[in-house]
């Protein structure tokens, strides 16, 4: 019987941004003897993305979406803090827009601050701020600002540095 | 014959896409955009051009029906809609756009009104050679994927 073989190699493209969360450890104490149990948890990149202009949120959405995390999306700055206000929200990243209705990037983000919300807040400026807009900006509690339009390029950086920490 | 098709409208596709980067119509944003387009976002772009002509159109009617009425004074709105307008050409790439925006700009922050008139035609003529040349793009994109058995919703 002549058994004839095919040979298939399949390459898989594997998205490396997955963030460790902190390791649980469980502790056990049985006598002299102490067993420790950690359980490391992997998740993807989670962001908010809060911008009142659909353009960029379909482009910030998508950037996000191709280095492998997901998001989430508020139109402006009040509904950001309405997802916080249970406690439950919980983003590695945020990307706030300075120009907004309702609630705008300086209120919003001095808001999520005394909220206690501890998430990496990076500012999304227009080259039309001034300096002392950016720096209002910055001093309501940012982590980073970048200047639109924003890219893969420009944010990469930063979710690395948000990895390594 | 269906090979020699396709990359027929593959070359019409990069005359074109070459012609308006050396028009300066497009910058390197618009690169950006195609590179966040693949198989699983394969209409990416397109939804993207197609917000932006969205916006756009009410921003320009916006900026006209403030500007026809002779009582016109709220330069500041002017503003807004230019920085809306500016930011979004930018983000996908509309340089030339963007570029007379600004100039537009400069004239509502001097209360310029007919300056702001003058720049308004302009924008509204560069918008329109833009949107004329997406279309145009988008059309050759649209026989290319045919020509080559893809078929996606557009």
């Amino acid at each position: 019987v002549y058994v004839r073989r095919t040979q298939f190699t399949i390459f898989f493209r594997i998205q490396n941004h997955c963030l460790k969360t902190k390791s649980k450890m469980a502790t056990k104490s049985t006598g002299d003897i102490e067993k420790t149990k950690s359980i490391e948890m992997k998740k993807k990149l989670n962001v908010l993305i809060v911008d009142d202009d659909p353009l960029n949120l379909k482009i910030h959405e998508r950037i996000i979406k191709t280095i492998g995390g997901i998001s989430q999306m508020a139109k402006n700055g009040e509904e950001a803090v309405i997802i916080h206000r249970d406690g439950r929200a919980s983003f590695d990243l945020i990307l706030m827009d300075k120009e907004m209705p309702e609630r705008d990037g300086v209120s919003t983000t001095k808001k999520l601050r005394e909220m206690k919300v501890t998430s990496m807040i990076v500012g999304v400026t227009s080259l039309a701020d001034r300096e002392e807009e950016r720096r209002a900006f910055m001093e309501a509690g940012l982590n980073h600002c970048l200047a639109k339009p924003l890219t893969k390029e420009k944010i990469l950086p930063l979710i690395n540095h948000l990895m390594d920490a | 014959m269906l090979g020699l098709g396709v990359d027929r409208l593959q070359a019409d596709i990069n005359r074109l896409l070459t012609s308006l980067f050396h028009q300066g119509v497009l910058d390197e944003q618009f690169l950006q955009l195609q590179q966040l387009q693949d198989d699983t976002s394969p209409t990416f772009v397109y939804d993207v051009i197609n917000i932006y002509f969205d916006e756009s159109e009410k921003l320009l009617r916006n900026l006209r029906l403030l500007l026809v009425d002779r009582e016109f004074s709220d330069y500041k709105k002017i503003g807004l809609h230019l920085n809306q307008l500016v930011g979004s050409s930018s983000s996908i790439g509309a340089r030339r756009v963007r570029n007379v925006c600004v100039a537009f700009r400069s004239a509502s922050e001097l209360n310029n009104r007919p300056g702001c008139l003058r720049g308004l035609e302009v924008v509204e003529h560069e918008y329109h050679y833009l949107k004329n040349m997406m279309h145009e793009l988008f059309q050759l994109e649209q026989q290319r994927l045919l020509a080559a058995g893809v078929r996606y919703p557009m």
